[in-house]
Order: C-alpha cells, then sequence, then structure tokens
C-alpha cells in the first residue's frame, strides 16, 4: 500500500498541492482523476521521488520514502513499474532490449535469463513477436504494451501508470485497461493510474481519487462517482453531452 | 540562469558521473558502443580534414618564406609543431564539438523530454552516470587516438603537398620534421587531447540533461552547448597552454 499524508508542493509562487491526504491500496486499480493542470502528475511524480516535496509524506508500505537513505530508496526503486504517457521506451534499444535492460542493471540474470524473462513478458502483452523491433516500428499501443512489459519485467510492487490509453482509439484505450486490471489482480501489486479519461474509471477503477486545483477532493469507488452530487465532480464527470444523457438515464 | 549557477549545477551533476555503477557489464558494453559512435564514426571526418590542413599549411608556409637565410625545411618544422601543438589537439577538438558535442546535446535533451531520463531514475538507475559516464570515458580513450592520426595525417598531407607543388622536396620536408623534435610536446598534446575530450562530452551532455520543453529547446540546447563547449574549451586550451609548456 502506497499512503500520502500532508503533502505540499509549490513551484516558486505557484501552490500545486495543497495537503493531499490519500491511500493507494494492494491489488487494486486507484485511479486520479482530474482535469489538465489540476496537479495529478505532480502528484505522481511527488510520489515515485521525482519532485521533492515541500512537506508531508510518501509511505510505501510504512516506509516513508523522503526520509529513506539513497540504497533504501533504490530497494523501493526497483519495487515500481511505471508506465509514461507517450512510453518513454530507450529509441536506441530494441524491445528486447528495453525489457531486459532492468533486468540487466539490477539482477544476475544470465543473458538466456534475460531473453526468456522478456519473452514472457511480450507473450502477456500480446506482442510474441516484437522482440526484435525498434520503438520507431512500433504504434503507439504496442509503445504502450512494450512500457507495460518492461514495468513488469522486475516483478514490481507498484505500477503508476500516467495517462494509459491517452493518444489512442477507444477499442486499444481499452485493450490497455484490461491489460493493467489483469496485471493487478495477477500479481496483486498496488497500481496506481492517473487518466482523465471516464472510460478507464468506469472499466478498472477500484478506487478512485478526484483531484480539483490541487486538493484531493473526493475519493470513492466506480459506483459511487456516477451517483455522487459533489457538484465539481459532477461537472468533471458528466462533461460531455454523452455523460449527461448516461447522468439523465441513471437518474430515471 | 547565470555562469556561476550553471557552473554550480554543473560540479554538482557532475558528481554524480563518478558514482559506483549498478552493474560493470552494462557500462563496460555502453563504452564500447560509445567507442564505436564518438570515436570510430569521427575519423573519417578528422582524416579528410587533417590531410587538406596540413597540406594547407605546407604550401602556405612554403609561398611565405621568400628569405634565403630561412631553410626550406622550416615547412617540416613548421607544419609539424603547428599540427602538434594546436591543430590535431585543439582544433580537431572544436570540430568534434560540432560533431560529438551537438549530437550528445540532443540525444540526451531528447531522452529528457521524452521521459526516457525519468524512466532511468525511476528504475533506480543513476541516469547521470549511465548516459555521461561511458561517452566520457569513450572520449578519453579515443580521442587521444584520434589526435595522434590527425598529427600522422597531417604531415602526410603537407608532405604530400609540398612534393606535389614542387615548393619542398621529399627529403628537406622529412628533415624538417626530425628537425630539434621535442617528445614532450607529444605528451602535451595528448593531455590537452584527453581534458578536452572531457568537456566536449559533459557540457553538451549537461545542457542537453537539463532540457525542458519539446523539439525547438532540444535544438537550442543542441547550439548552446556547442557555443559553451568551445568557450569553456579555448579557456582551458590557454590554462593547460601555460601549466604545461610554462
Amino acid at each position: 500500500m502506497i499512503e500520502v499524508k500532508g503533502l505540499n508542493k509549490s513551484f516558486g509562487e505557484h501552490h500545486v498541492l495543497k495537503n493531499i491526504d490519500a491511500q493507494f491500496h494492494k491489488g487494486q486499480v486507484n485511479i486520479i482523476i482530474g482535469q489538465s493542470g489540476s496537479g495529478k502528475t505532480v502528484l505522481t511524480k511527488c510520489m515515485v521521488g521525482l519532485f521533492d516535496v515541500d512537506s508531508g509524506t510518501v509511505e510505501y508500505d510504512g516506509n516513508d520514502f523522503a526520509s529513506m537513505s539513497f540504497k533504501e530508496k533504490l530497494n523501493v526503486r526497483k519495487d515500481i513499474g511505471m508506465l509514461f504517457q507517450g512510453g518513454a521506451l530507450f529509441d536506441s534499444m530494441t524491445v528486447e532490449e528495453n525489457i531486459m535492460f532492468p533486468l540487466a542493471m539490477f539482477t544476475d540474470q544470465s543473458l538466456a535469463e534475460r531473453r526468456e524473462r522478456s519473452q514472457f513478458c511480450l507473450d502477456r502483452v500480446n506482442l510474441p513477436k516484437a522482440a526484435k523491433l525498434f520503438p520507431s516500428e512500433l504504434s503507439g499501443g504496442m509503445k504502450k504494451r512494450v512500457a507495460i512489459a518492461r514495468a513488469i519485467a522486475t516483478n514490481p510492487k507498484y505500477l503508476f501508470c500516467d495517462e494509459p490509453n491517452s493518444g489512442l482509439d477507444p477499442k486499444t484505450g481499452l485493450v490497455i485497461d484490461q491489460l493493467i486490471k489483469e496485471i493487478t489482480d495477477e500479481y496483486n501489486i498496488t497500481t496506481i493510474v492517473i487518466t482523465h479519461d471516464m472510460n478507464s474509471v468506469i472499466e478498472i477503477g477500484d478506487n478512485i481519487h478526484f483531484i480539483y486545483k490541487g486538493e484531493k477532493w473526493w475519493e470513492g469507488s466506480k459506483e459511487e462517482i456516477l451517483r455522487t452530487n459533489n457538484q465539481e465532480v459532477v461537472d468533471f464527470v458528466y462533461a460531455s453531452k454523452f455523460m449527461k444523457r448516461v447522468r439523465a438515464d441513471l437518474a430515471k | 540562469m547565470g555562469l556561476f549557477t550553471h557552473i554550480g549545477r554543473y560540479v554538482l551533476w557532475m558528481s554524480r558521473v563518478f558514482k559506483k555503477p549498478e552493474k560493470w557489464r552494462v557500462y563496460r558494453k555502453q563504452i564500447f558502443f560509445e567507442i564505436q559512435s564518438i570515436g570510430y564514426a569521427s575519423l573519417g571526418l578528422v582524416a579528410l580534414v587533417s590531410l587538406f590542413m596540413g597540406a594547407v599549411l605546407a604550401i602556405q608556409l612554403a609561398y611565405n618564406i621568400d628569405s634565403p637565410l630561412i631553410p626550406m625545411y622550416t615547412v617540416g618544422f613548421g607544419v609539424r609543431d603547428s599540427l602538434i601543438l594546436e591543430f590535431s589537439p585543439t582544433i580537431i577538438s572544436i570540430i568534434l564539438v560540432g560533431k560529438v558535442g551537438s549530437s550528445i546535446a540532443s540525444e540526451i535533451g531528447t531522452m529528457r523530454v521524452t521521459d526516457q531520463i525519468d524512466a532511468l531514475d525511476i528504475m533506480g538507475v543513476n541516469s547521470t552516470g549511465y548516459l555521461v559516464g561511458p561517452k566520457m570515458i569513450a572520449a578519453v580513450i579515443c580521442n587521444p587516438f584520434i589526435a595522434i592520426i590527425s598529427m600522422i595525417l597531417g604531415m602526410f598531407g603537407g608532405y604530400a603537398a609540398g612534393i606535389l607543388t614542387g615548393e619542398v622536396p621529399g627529403n628537406t620536408f622529412i628533415f624538417g620534421l626530425q628537425y630539434a623534435f621535442q617528445p614532450y610536446y607529444i605528451t602535451y598534446a595528448l593531455i590537452k587531447t584527453a581534458v578536452f575530450a572531457v568537456i566536449i562530452t559533459t557540457v553538451p551532455a549537461y545542457f542537453g540533461y537539463h532540457t525542458s520543453g519539446g523539439a525547438l529547446e532540444v535544438g537550442r540546447s543542441s547550439t548552446v552547448s556547442v557555443v559553451y563547449s568551445i568557450v569553456v574549451l579555448l579557456t582551458f586550451n590557454l590554462i593547460l597552454t601555460q601549466m604545461l609548456l610554462q
């Protein structure tokens, strides 16, 4: 489990995160939603240690990340897998080399073992024949799937996904969502998904956090988010005409 | 950002390059890759420039010696010392800033804006050490060899030009090459080249690493890094020359 307590982060005069408290549960897909610029990505970057927090704590299974030694932080980071918005695959490496990279860095596995693990991960994300391709030869959806394969290669305890289906067509987005859900259930990991796609929320969300203007505004399940009367959440969730119609149907 | 802020940030950032690698075998493989891309891939350009510069130096010297008191072997002597003392270590390094440095700044800058560096950091990899260390080591290993090749080819260019123009007989040019030779000049040139290799790789890498934004900023970082690298290189050229030749 990851627990954020009283987290504050500013950039100069701009107070981006205001006293955020949140729990992200193990074995669940925890979703952070909110409008663009609300502070979702900053919150995630604070959680994974890419940004230093001004005050507050981020605890991984009860251990405060900020107060850890360099070696302890390194050990936590080895347990983190991250799926970036654009995939963040290393351009100079093949798909196989991308997946084997964290294994080569942090394990004593032989090349054959790393290859085997890489192929296993590629099979898991339904890309069994992509090993020798370069990132530039992949479609957007394939890049995301390879990034998931790389993220799970080291058997992480925590999986962070930054807008996993942005830039993808709805069908491919759904495939990625399902993959994230399956992996979370299969490996019993703590998954955190940042998104503003309501399809993802409804499809895979177990525990939803709504961030509004840098504050943790609302928390609940996917069933609750559809029926809440919190005005800011309603404005966000039912922004489109389609969702307004869904709300009208729900009210009947 | 002010000059002193850059210097302070560069020093702090460089301290991360010298941290113990997570896995030597990965870094070793990367060093060999960089030797190929930084060293071997630069040989063609360096060979071409050196050959022609040696030839031009010889012709200019020959045409400007019009006093009978100055012997013609001065051409070989002048070509040799110009190449060893300044052209091969300094001018070739400046050329490499344009070729290698801009490529390093663009590569690392692109990695920054596409989150690849964040991906390394989140994995627990020392991104600075992994991205910069192998490049720096590869350049420190390769560039002195490149400088020596440049010296040899430059002298050959001068020799060939002397013969082809009929201005300097071959044996006179070779006598000039051997005349009053000081082996220490080679040591001096190689020390300078090794120091310049660190500048050529780390200064552009620093600017690439601290890029933020998109394609425009990556291009800007590449340009700025070349300018800064040349300024730093020339400053160190002056300092090293004073230190090593006094």
